[in-house]
């Protein structure tokens, strides 16, 4: 393999190859994902932004490429997609600091 | 004159740029990523749905360019528009294109430039050519040339007065995006001159009077759905601005003149060659814009669609020139293809009149 990286642009194209070593999952998360970015009673604009601002938390790049392109293909601005990054990122941060609560708890209970 | 200042303030032609020059357009198009085998030429790729060679359909559209002259400089234009071109059609070349419309079975007239209004002898024309009963017939305005001037602030009224169907850009419902594209303060004007077109009754609900807004994408990207867009459009527009239009058209940008060399300045060539044939649908080709169209030049030589007229690809038959058309002879000759064929058949299709496909 001539690619040094973890991480390589060109795999995204590749996702769909996912099913040739196991039709029957892969087919069958395709389907799911085809059907959850359906329209629905959340738009198709908004589903994108969620998965740009999940993207984001699960630091996935491909998703990352994908949904920056998705966004500007549905004429999401820059500003409502970087508010969107910063959901994810206030939530993130939220999660790790709520886990505080966790630390307080233990160390109330173990102190004198 | 507004305040539109541009961001490239000068044409290809003007800066004597590699790709003022249409042979090297077609030879970037034709080495490179198609020429090593690494993406099917569009010939190929159409070759395996046995649609090759491309064959006109009935005519249906005359497309006339009345010049490249431009009060704009936008980042991706096709013609290289712009204030510095001077290509015009003359009233000579106009009373040839009168006659073909007269005697042609097309239904739709569509006169787009450059800005059309620019060319001296528009109005004539556009009087003339109402005259002709053509079913619709289109103006592709760029909006701002109705605030550009004084001149020209009566367009809405001379518009309604023809009855004249009017076509305009309008890359994006927010500031930034659309003077990105199209020049800084080019979106405050085509706001004013939207409502100036909806106060005359163009677009409105129930109106006869047709404005319909073209959408293409600002950067290297393909438009998203048709559909959705002109939703977010029409919900924006109106809340923001109190705007009313009928449709949006989206269209795909195509790999030539400024919107190429964007595209190879940014090193999103071949990416974006790679997301055009990804998206091929065989289901587009057989209502590509080049199949049911003749598009004419300022200086009256024919041309399978305004893409291959700026590639300067004359149609593949002896007639050439408007001065000489006969659509049986035309209607005989094959369509001629290059890479940049693949940005009319990605997706769900891209003309003038937006998609293609249901």
């Amino acid at each position: 393999m001539a690619n040094n990286n973890y991480y390589d642009p060109a795999d995204l194209k590749k996702f769909g190859k996912i099913s040739e070593w196991s039709k029957e999952l892969g087919d069958k998360f395709f389907e799911y994902y085809g059907k959850v970015f359906e329209e629905g009673a959340l738009t198709a604009r908004e589903k994108s932004l969620i998965a740009l601002a999940v993207a984001h938390t699960e630091m996935c790049p491909y998703c990352i490429d994908a949904y920056s392109q998705d966004g500007l293909q549905r004429g999401i601005t820059k500003e409502e997609m970087m508010e969107a990054v910063h959901v994810g990122a206030a939530i993130k941060s939220g999660a790790t600091l709520v886990h505080g609560v966790m630390m307080m708890n233990k160390v109330n209970k173990l102190e004198m | 004159m507004p305040n539109i200042k541009k961001k490239k303030q000068q044409s290809l032609h003007k800066r004597d740029s590699e790709f003022a020059i249409a042979n090297k357009q077609l030879e970037k198009l034709s080495n490179g990523i198609f020429a090593n085998g690494e993406l099917p030429t569009f010939s190929e790729k159409i070759k395996e749905t046995d649609q090759f060679p491309l064959r006109p359909s009935k005519l249906e559209i005359l497309q006339i360019n009345v010049g490249y002259m431009c009060n704009q400089v936008c980042e991706h234009c096709h013609v290289d528009a712009g204030p510095d071109r001077k290509e015009i059609m003359t009233r000579e070349t106009m009373l040839q294109c009168l006659e073909v419309i007269k005697n042609t079975g097309a239904h739709t007239l569509d006169l787009t430039g450059g800005a059309p209004e620019m060319n001296p002898d528009f109005r004539w024309f556009v009087e003339e050519a109402s005259k002709a009963g053509i079913q619709d017939f289109i103006v592709r305005s760029n909006l701002t040339i109705i605030r550009a001037n004084k001149k020209y602030h009566d367009l809405p009224e001379f518009f309604k007065k023809h009855d004249v169907h009017v076509v305009s850009s309008m890359p994006h419902w927010t500031r930034g995006k659309t003077d990105k594209q199209r020049g800084e303060g080019v979106f405050d004007q085509s706001i004013k001159a939207l409502q100036e077109l909806n106060a005359v009754g163009y677009g409105m609900p129930n109106s006869n009077l047709r404005l319909d807004l073209v959408y293409n994408p600002s950067g290297a990207f393909l438009p998203g759905d048709q559909t959705s867009m002109e939703k977010d459009f029409k919900k924006a527009l109106l809340e923001d601005f109190g705007i009313y239009f009928h449709n949006l058209f989206a269209i795909t940008n195509l790999p030539i003149s400024r919107f190429l060399d964007y595209l190879i300045a940014s090193e999103n060539y071949e990416d974006y060659m790679y997301s055009l044939v990804e998206a091929y649908n065989p289901a587009a080709v057989k209502n590509v814009m080049c199949r049911n169209t003749i598009s004419i030049s300022w200086d009256g030589y024919l041309y399978d669609c305004d893409f291959n007229q700026m590639l300067e690809l004359k149609v593949a038959s002896q007639i050439q020139h408007i001065s000489e058309y006969n659509e049986d002879i035309l209607n005989n000759r094959k369509i001629i293809v290059s890479q940049h064929c693949y940005g009319c058949t990605a997706g769900a299709g891209s003309s003038c009149q937006g998609v293609v496909t249901n």
